[in-house]
């Protein structure tokens, strides 16, 4: 594989599609592994209903209250601005869609390139700072462990080497867009095993919690 | 009931794992806000008193058993066992260190319940035989006595008898098909008297048929607190059994917070059947008084009162509006904190904080979040409606030199009843 057009070829084939099979066959697992656990029967008379509070707090608790706004605003705004960065640069590249129309048929607008571009370099520019918080703050540095800094770097990696080839900064070009399709697979496969499952289930766990309290009355 | 050992303690742990706590260990990122919304955290700064570290013990269990990826970990000796040592350790850290406040469950970004968490993880403290003394010493006279204080009935008769001859009304006693069976707090029967007594006042005029039971006046529970299921069911199930005998169709959870979440929420389930009646916190049968017209009040307070929301009450129980509407009814000048109802700050006392005397220094501390609060709207007086808060509150501001009286709602309202 030391050609770069061979480890192109490679990527975009065989490793792709196993990195596709272990990100759906880990995902599913995971959630299964949730959802087969249940909950047990409630006997307390409810004061409101699940389904609606569970799914209002599924998207209100993407917007902290105001008193925790006060007291982290590092952690909301650059939490903010790096998930909609990733977001961007996933979702909204010409050349990321055509791979998912390509994957699953469904295809959408995307945003012209010197946006996502500028995108990127905020975003990388903001998981650096977020970085820098979590080795600095006294409770983030107190929580986190090998896998914090595993998933900054599984997370950093796509957005770097796509930020690198898009500017042609490495090459030759098969090998830079090699590495960032690469870069792209480990997340895949990481995935389901680590933290990066809240992609998922940070929902169920927002509706649970909304249907908890909503059964008390209380929107949380 | 088993000896506590390390194999009854996972047991209870692995019990409590269900498709909400796996959702939320799976989700959380270690952002660290949940520290934001802990008064522990934030009054004192040592971030091991961060709220989702308090669940590590629970966390362990669910991603070396429950978890594929973890199962292979600790397989391969990756993932850290939970061993005795573990549990005395984060048994200052599950009970010193935690009111079950829920603040930290309204304020992760993910989503996760944590409240809930912790007091699933109780469960597996109880078991492996690392509950606080103090925790342990309110549990067993609970079940002994009937009382976490060791208060007998023959005690409440005395307050019975100085409640009728103040009010020249009598106190209703095991009086069959009545419409509510009142409980009351231990607490509240040695340290605020004057709560009974405005019950008394209260229903007399609004025309309500109630009784105490002998069978059964204690509505706090020890066993929610302290974390076990057994001694929780134990105290429902008196309640429950005082409350058929007397074919009421309502009980009435006092001026509690903790008592109102076991009763209303918790009973049921530790029994495993509904209840044949309805529980109400006597401050939602108060509103329900005032809103069919049959609370007749004169006067109102004219200085400054401002309200501190029980935790269990407000954000755990969506009891909110209702003391407003109370206050308006009777108070002037109400002013509310600036982070109130849902989003309240807890007193520092609740989940059995104040039960654990290890847990003094961490009390007090947690208390300068509340006063805090309570300094930046300058209030006169303090009004609230959970005996374990009000002493905190009184205590706290005393060792502030702050000279606010501390008030309950129910009282406050009886003082303004039109006389018959």
């Amino acid at each position: 594989m030391s050609d770069p057009m061979a480890f192109l070829l490679w990527v975009k084939g065989p490793m792709f599609n196993w990195a596709l099979a272990i990100f759906a066959l880990g995902t599913l697992a995971r959630l299964l592994e949730i959802f087969l656990l249940g909950r047990r029967p409630n006997y307390a008379e409810p004061r409101g209903g699940e389904w609606g509070p569970g799914l209002r707090t599924v998207l209100t608790r993407s917007v902290a209250d105001p008193g925790t706004f006060q007291r982290a605003p590092f952690d909301v705004l650059v939490g903010w601005i790096w998930h909609v960065g990733f977001l961007i640069a996933l979702l909204l590249f010409i050349p990321h869609i055509e791979l998912i129309q390509a994957l699953i048929g469904l295809g959408w607008p995307g945003l012209p390139n010197p946006v996502v571009d500028a995108a990127t370099a905020v975003t990388l520019v903001a998981l650096v700072a977020t970085l820098i918080h979590r080795l600095r703050h006294p409770v983030k540095r107190h929580l986190s462990t090998a896998e914090d800094y595993l998933i900054w770097t599984v997370t950093f990696l796509p957005l770097i080497t796509g930020y690198l080839a898009y500017h042609r900064l490495i090459g030759p070009y098969p090998l830079a867009l090699g590495l960032h399709i690469l870069a792209a697979e480990i997340f895949l496969i990481v995935l389901p095993f680590t933290k990066l499952t809240h992609i998922f289930t940070a929902f169920i766990a927002r509706w649970y919690n909304g249907a908890i309290f909503g059964r008390k009355g209380v929107q949380s | 009931m088993s000896e506590p050992s390390i194999e009854r303690g996972l047991q209870a742990l692995r019990a409590e794992i269900d498709a909400p706590v796996a959702a939320f260990f799976s989700s959380c990122v270690h952002c660290g806000l949940c520290a934001q919304a802990c008064p522990f955290y934030l009054e004192t700064g040592d971030p091991k008193y961060t709220p989702v570290l308090k669940l590590e013990p629970l966390r362990r269990v669910w991603e070396r058993e429950f978890t594929l990826w973890g199962r292979i970990k600790a397989g391969l000796g990756l993932s850290p066992k939970v061993t005795d040592a573990l549990l005395a350790e984060w048994e200052e850290l599950l009970y010193d260190s935690c009111t079950m406040c829920g603040r930290c469950s309204l304020v992760c970004p993910v989503g996760n319940d944590l409240q809930y968490m912790i007091r699933k993880a109780r469960e597996g403290m109880v078991a492996s035989g690392h509950a606080p003394e103090g925790l342990i010493g309110a549990a067993v006279r609970a079940v002994q006595t009937g009382s976490p204080m060791g208060l007998q009935w023959k005690t409440l008769e005395v307050q019975i008898r100085h409640v009728e001859s103040s009010t020249g009304l009598t106190v209703p006693v095991d009086v069959p098909d009545v419409e509510y069976l009142v409980l009351l707090s231990s607490m509240e029967i040695i340290n605020f008297p004057e709560y009974l007594e405005a019950i008394a006042r209260i229903f007399d005029h609004a025309g309500v048929g109630w009784t105490l039971s002998t069978d059964c006046f204690e509505a706090t529970n020890a066993g929610v607190q302290i974390g076990s299921k057994d001694i929780a069911a134990t105290l429902v199930q008196r309640i429950v059994d005082a409350a058929v005998k007397l074919r009421v169709k309502n009980v009435i959870s006092p001026e509690c917070g903790h008592a109102y979440t076991a009763v209303r929420w918790e009973g049921p389930n530790l029994i495993g059947r509904p209840y044949p009646f309805h529980v109400y916190h006597i401050i939602e049968v108060l509103d329900a008084l005032r809103a069919a017209g049959r609370l007749r009040t004169e006067g109102k307070e004219t200085d400054r009162l401002s309200l501190h929301d029980p935790c269990n009450l407000a954000r755990k129980s969506g009891v909110i509006q209702e003391q407003r509407n109370l206050m308006d009814l009777v108070a002037e000048n109400f002013v509310d904190l600036e982070e109130h109802g849902r989003y309240q700050w807890c007193c520092g006392a609740g989940g059995g904080v104040s039960s654990n005397e290890r847990a003094d220094a961490l009390r007090r501390a947690a208390f300068k979040r509340k006063k805090a609060q309570i300094e930046a709207v300058e209030p006169e007086r303090m009004v609230t409606m959970c005996a374990t808060c009000r002493t905190q509150l009184e205590e706290g501001l005393e060792e502030f030199n702050m000279d606010i009286p501390v008030v309950g709602l129910t009282e406050m309202l009886a003082e303004h009843l039109v006389e018959k």
